[in-house]
């Protein structure tokens, strides 16, 4: 499998996603400069985390119209899987890959710690080596994490399916407490409508190997690899 | 010719950084103030010097960039 880590200005989890790639795929993803547009045929893009271009104008504005970007979406609308982490999330609302926007933090604070998330949905590449309502544990760190969208967006990714994680307690329970950021409905991760592009906020790729603390967030990269090395 | 353009947050869309100032605001002794919202101003020097070309450019811009507008409104004042 091939897997390409775009690399911005202002990216910091780019070594994270490719260490965490090539410990559950055997191979070296290729790191992308932002600024080349003439990316590669690949299996997977990872769009990660960081503070691309400072997060000047609005969290992810910038990177949005990066070179590489519009050919990510060219290649996303082909059906390439697309995983963005974080300002990878921020970057692909902008972009208009996935609906919505992340604003800042309902408590105006930079939130870094492990939260619990319960898996909405299994059917997709990203997600399918966990079970529904599995509950799982993962790192959030940012400011901009507060998903909003309009009431009807909110209800079509509800009835299509496309919520991958929410914010819940340790039990699997979603309620107001358990949702550090504000983010409607407790929405944590979010797919597009061919199930190919998949934002979520917090990070797989920091808790991917025991030495870590936790494997939580392997599982997602050992079926992305899975899938995409039978279908090469 | 100089654009200055407003980007503020749609009706409905909380904005805590509003409510925080707005809490400051009555720490310090500033009453009747019943809601702060706050927003972005950004000044633009344009060479175009035909002010309906000028807004349809700076419009464009405002879509493509400077607003988000599933969350924001921007407004869009011409001198020069």
């Amino acid at each position: 499998m091939k897997a390409a880590v775009i690399v911005s200005p202002g990216s910091n989890c780019d070594r994270d996603v490719q260490v965490a790639i090539r410990q559950s795929a055997g191979t070296e993803p290729l790191m992308h400069w932002h600024g080349d547009p003439e990316l590669p045929d690949v299996d997977l893009v990872v769009v990660p985390g960081g503070f691309s271009y400072g997060d000047y104008l609005r969290a992810g504005a910038m990177a949005a119209h990066s070179p590489v970007i519009r050919e990510v979406v060219t290649r996303a609308n082909r059906g390439v899987p697309v995983l963005g982490i974080c300002n990878g999330f921020q970057i692909l609302t902008e972009c208009g890959l996935l609906p919505g926007v992340l604003m800042q933090n309902a408590g105006l604070k930079f939130i870094c710690r492990d939260v619990n998330l319960r898996v909405e949905t299994a059917a997709s590449v990203f997600t399918q080596n966990y079970l529904e309502d599995q509950v799982i544990r993962i790192p959030v760190a940012h400011n901009e994490g507060n998903y909003f969208a309009d009431e009807d967006t909110l209800n079509r990714l509800d009835a299509e399916d496309r919520v991958a994680f929410r914010y819940c307690t340790r039990h699997g329970e979603i309620a107001a407490a358990t949702n550090p950021n504000g983010a409607a409905r407790n929405i944590a991760g979010i797919l597009n409508k061919d199930r190919n592009v998949l934002g979520m906020m917090p990070h797989p790729e920091r808790l991917a190997d025991r030495a870590l603390g936790g494997t939580d967030g392997r599982p997602m990269f050992d079926g992305l690899v899975e899938t995409l090395t039978a279908a090469a | 010719m100089k654009a200055r353009v407003h980007i503020t947050l749609k009706n409905g869309v909380l904005d805590p950084q509003g409510k925080a100032i707005e809490h400051a605001l009555g720490g310090l002794g500033f009453h009747g103030i019943n809601d702060v919202r706050q927003g972005k101003y950004i000044e633009l020097e344009l060479s175009e010097s035909d002010p309906a070309a000028a807004r349809t450019s700076v419009e464009t811009m405002c879509e493509k960039l400077l607003a988000n507008t599933v969350i924001e409104n921007f407004e869009i004042d011409l001198d020069g």
